[in-house]
């Protein structure tokens, strides 16, 4: 009987154990946080108040003055924005099989509007500069700098379509210079929502409604919960903002990732936590985008340049108002609320730069590197894999049949006859415009291929309760890691040899039994041989 | 006939056995569900008290193995060839006329050949099997396993492939209960620890009983009068045990007499 006793003791001892392997929180939320203070214990009042200055009380003639202005106090500031990617849309990045090379607006092709080059006028009004209409732009000169696009408080700053990033005539400079401050999300958001022509039309988990969003949004910037602005996370030091996106950019430098806060170990499941040497916390916890508002899946640039029966540009829109043809542009498809594409990712990226040959259909416009093997468990200091989940934006664009290059096309222009896309509606004349823009050879014969560009998923974090649950993946049928059969995943694997060996085993011992029992009950011992 | 019971199954080995029987069935239960063929308790409970119940095994294991060595248990299951032929006999042929088991059940020797061959296997190759791609498959991503597994998948197919034999063992199992002497009177001694057996069995026991006990009975000096001694010495315990059965003083091995 003692031993019995012993036995059980022991047993729920370890039944205990395994249950107890809880993480004390620090900050009442129910997990660890580290490296964050919360919003309820900070003292936001801001130390000055720029109302007050009166460099900042005067008409501006134009906004260079006004960066003059800032400049005046803040001096050694444009030094810092000057070496930034904001400013020079490139930045330095290791490519595999390329060595280091200056990566950026100028060299990288898209499958949305394409390319910047010879479109610099429209494209630029996201720049944070005054002026970038060509070639020729001074990026030396620090009065070029628009300071006030990113610290306007008063949301009545907006820069001019068409006139490379210089403001509105309408705005009042010098009411927004008088009320500057710490970037807001409508700042960040004014380019990083609505790039690409539209809102919500690049990313997919950034989009206008995370200016209010409701928790079940993004549970970070819930306005009636903790609030964050973008750069809590983006935590900026010498106007260097951190955290990048692989669509542009290629190592795994610079960036941030929750674990900043939340620690390597933030479930209170032991089993949870392991899932994160394998698996981007972004896979479970971002199980939708594009949750409010739709965004581009599919942009076909072949159907372009319909008109109709009255000479006029067609605009067609989906039943949520979305775009699904437009004249200038070609087919659209957009969906909300999308389940998201999940790749093996191992931090590093390669591009397709401007010039290069395609060597396979759907050209990849960024190659997102990594399988399940590279799991670095001898601790090389190789890059480890992680499922990440992912937009795929797929497309058609233009290509040169001859050189096998993607085109550059000169797309925008101010008016019509100057050759651009948009106005003039002859692809051959833009393809030759822009590709001798950027010094590459067009053969005068082009054709449309199909493109694939990878945005990972970082933003619209769910609540924990509505984060992906375990059959999301470990499923027989039609897991969401359907896709990444390069492992074995427990509840959708099986081995066909072992399950055919093991059911048929077991299926013979039943029916082996069932006939023994039944000749028992037949014979009823009576069977004389 | 008269009717007699003999004690088997000791407590540790009542316990150890219907733990195990509850595990295994938990186990069996859980990792079907993890496998993604039944959909019963949820995945994250099945995989909860999968492991807590494969810890629990584990402790289990290492009270039996601890039983098994310091009580010479472990010998019942030493595989055999005698009687093998005789108790597949008895299964194939024997069993459709009511004839004898060929293998009589003792405290000293309750398994019969089939028995320890298969419960051998059990114990010396799928039960480890089990527990170390189990241990595997938990830790396989943790960094202080120094070797690299590349990949689960081989781990997975042996777990799977394991718990399917259980599961036939399992199957088999059940349905050899029935074929003692009454459909429940295995199941009875597993139970009570009590076997029921017939009367001219009990003195053979009693027999055979002294007779491996003696075995184990050394004389000093190997000469004939210590062995006439011994002899005598192994027929008074003999005969003393025969009169306490008699007058039913001896816990257990008397039963009220069937009245047929």
């Amino acid at each position: 009987m003692r031993k019995k006793i012993l036995i059980f003791s022991v047993v729920l001892f370890l039944v205990k154990l395994s249950y107890s392997q809880e993480i004390k929180s620090n900050t009442g939320l129910g997990f660890p946080m580290i490296n964050y203070t919360l919003k309820a214990q900070r003292n936001n009042t801001p130390s000055v108040m720029h109302s007050k200055f009166k460099i900042l009380n005067q008409t501006f003639e134009n906004p260079h003055e006004l960066t003059k202005a800032c400049l005046s106090c803040h001096t050694e500031r444009d030094k810092e924005i000057m070496a930034t990617s904001h400013w020079k849309w490139e930045r330095s990045e290791n490519l595999p099989g390329r060595g280091v090379i200056a990566l950026g607006k100028k060299n990288i092709l898209n499958n949305f509007c394409i390319g910047t080059k010879s479109n610099e006028k429209t494209c630029t009004r996201c720049h944070i500069g005054y002026g970038w209409e060509d070639k020729h732009f001074n990026f030396d000169n620090p009065l070029n700098i628009d300071c006030v696009v990113c610290h306007d408080q008063t949301g009545t700053y907006r820069k001019e379509k068409g006139q490379a990033g210089y403001p509105k005539k309408s705005v009042d400079l010098s009411y927004v210079a008088q009320h500057i401050g710490i970037p807001k999300r409508e700042n960040c958001g004014i380019c990083h929502f609505w790039g690409g022509g539209g809102n919500n039309v690049k990313h997919g988990d950034l989009d206008k409604s995370m200016v209010n969003p409701a928790r079940e949004i993004d549970v970070h910037m819930d306005v009636e919960g903790e609030n964050m602005s973008c750069v809590e996370c983006h935590r900026t030091e010498k106007h260097n903002i951190k955290g990048k996106l692989y669509a542009l950019s290629s190592e795994d430098k610079n960036r941030i990732a929750c674990s900043d806060c939340h620690t390597d170990a933030p479930h209170k499941d032991k089993i949870l936590n392991e899932h994160t040497v394998r698996i981007a916390c972004q896979t479970c916890h971002i199980p939708f985008y594009a949750k409010k508002n739709g965004t581009k899946l599919w942009w076909d640039w072949s159907t372009a340049g319909r008109f109709d029966e009255n000479g006029d540009q067609i605009h067609e829109s989906d039943a949520d108002g979305n775009h699904n043809y437009l004249t200038i542009k070609g087919n659209f498809v957009y969906n909300s609320h999308v389940v998201p594409e999940y790749k093996w990712f191992n931090g590093t990226a390669n591009h397709y730069v401007i010039g290069d040959k395609i060597e396979s259909v759907p050209v990849q416009m960024n190659t997102l590197y990594g399988k399940y093997n590279d799991k670095d468990m001898r601790n090389k200091g190789a890059d480890i894999s992680k499922i990440w989940p992912v937009k795929v934006h797929r497309g058609k664009q233009i290509y040169d049949t001859v050189y096998k290059t993607l085109i550059q096309p000169k797309l925008w222009a101010p008016k019509k006859g100057e050759g651009a896309y948009w106005k003039d509606f002859d692809w051959d004349e833009a393809s030759r415009l822009g590709m001798e823009y950027v010094g590459l050879p067009y053969s005068g014969h082009f054709g449309f291929v199909k493109t694939e560009m990878y945005w990972p998923l970082n933003h619209q974090v769910s609540p924990a309760d509505e984060s992906l649950k375990c059959v999301a993946c470990h499923t027989r049928h039609n897991g969401r890691l359907q896709a990444l059969d390069d492992f074995y995943l427990p509840g959708r694997d099986f081995s066909p040899v072992a399950e055919t060996a093991g059911v048929s085993l077991m299926l013979a011992s039943i029916i082996g039994v069932a006939f023994h029992a039944f000749c028992r009950f037949f014979f009823k011992g009576k069977c004389k041989n | 006939m008269n009717m007699k019971k003999v004690y088997l199954y000791k407590k540790f080995e009542r316990f150890w056995h219907w733990s195990q029987t509850l595990l295994i069935l938990t186990l069996i239960f859980t990792g079907f569900e993890i496998h993604g063929t039944t959909n019963w308790l949820g995945y994250e409970s099945s995989v909860r008290i999968h492991n807590i119940a494969a810890w629990a095994f584990l402790i289990l294991i290492v009270f039996a193995i601890f039983w098994h060595v310091t009580t010479d248990e472990w010998q019942q299951y030493m595989p055999t060839l005698k009687n093998m032929r005789a108790q597949l006999d008895y299964y194939l042929i024997g069993i459709f006329n009511n004839a004898p088991h060929p293998v009589k059940k003792r405290t000293l020797s309750k398994l019969n050949p089939l028995q320890r061959i298969t419960y051998f296997a059990l114990k010396v190759l799928i039960i480890p099997l089990m527990l170390f791609s189990g241990l595997l498959y938990m830790y396989f991503n943790e960094a202080f396993l120094k070797f690299e597994i590349e990949n689960l998948d081989w781990i997975a197919w042996l777990h799977t492939l394991g718990a399917y034999l259980l599961l036939t063992f399992l199957i088999v199992h059940l349905y050899l209960i029935t074929t003692g002497r009454t459909l429940t009177s295995n199941l009875t001694a597993m139970i009570t620890g009590w076997e029921t057996v017939d009367d001219d069995d009990v003195k053979e026991l009693v027999e055979e009983a002294i007779e491996e006990t003696g075995m184990k009975i050394k004389v000093l000096h190997d000469d004939v009068k210590e062995h006439e001694d011994l002899k005598k010495l192994v027929v008074q315990a003999m005969k003393e045990t025969e009169d306490k059965v008699n007058e039913e003083k001896l816990k257990g091995q008397h039963q009220k007499k069937h009245k047929k």
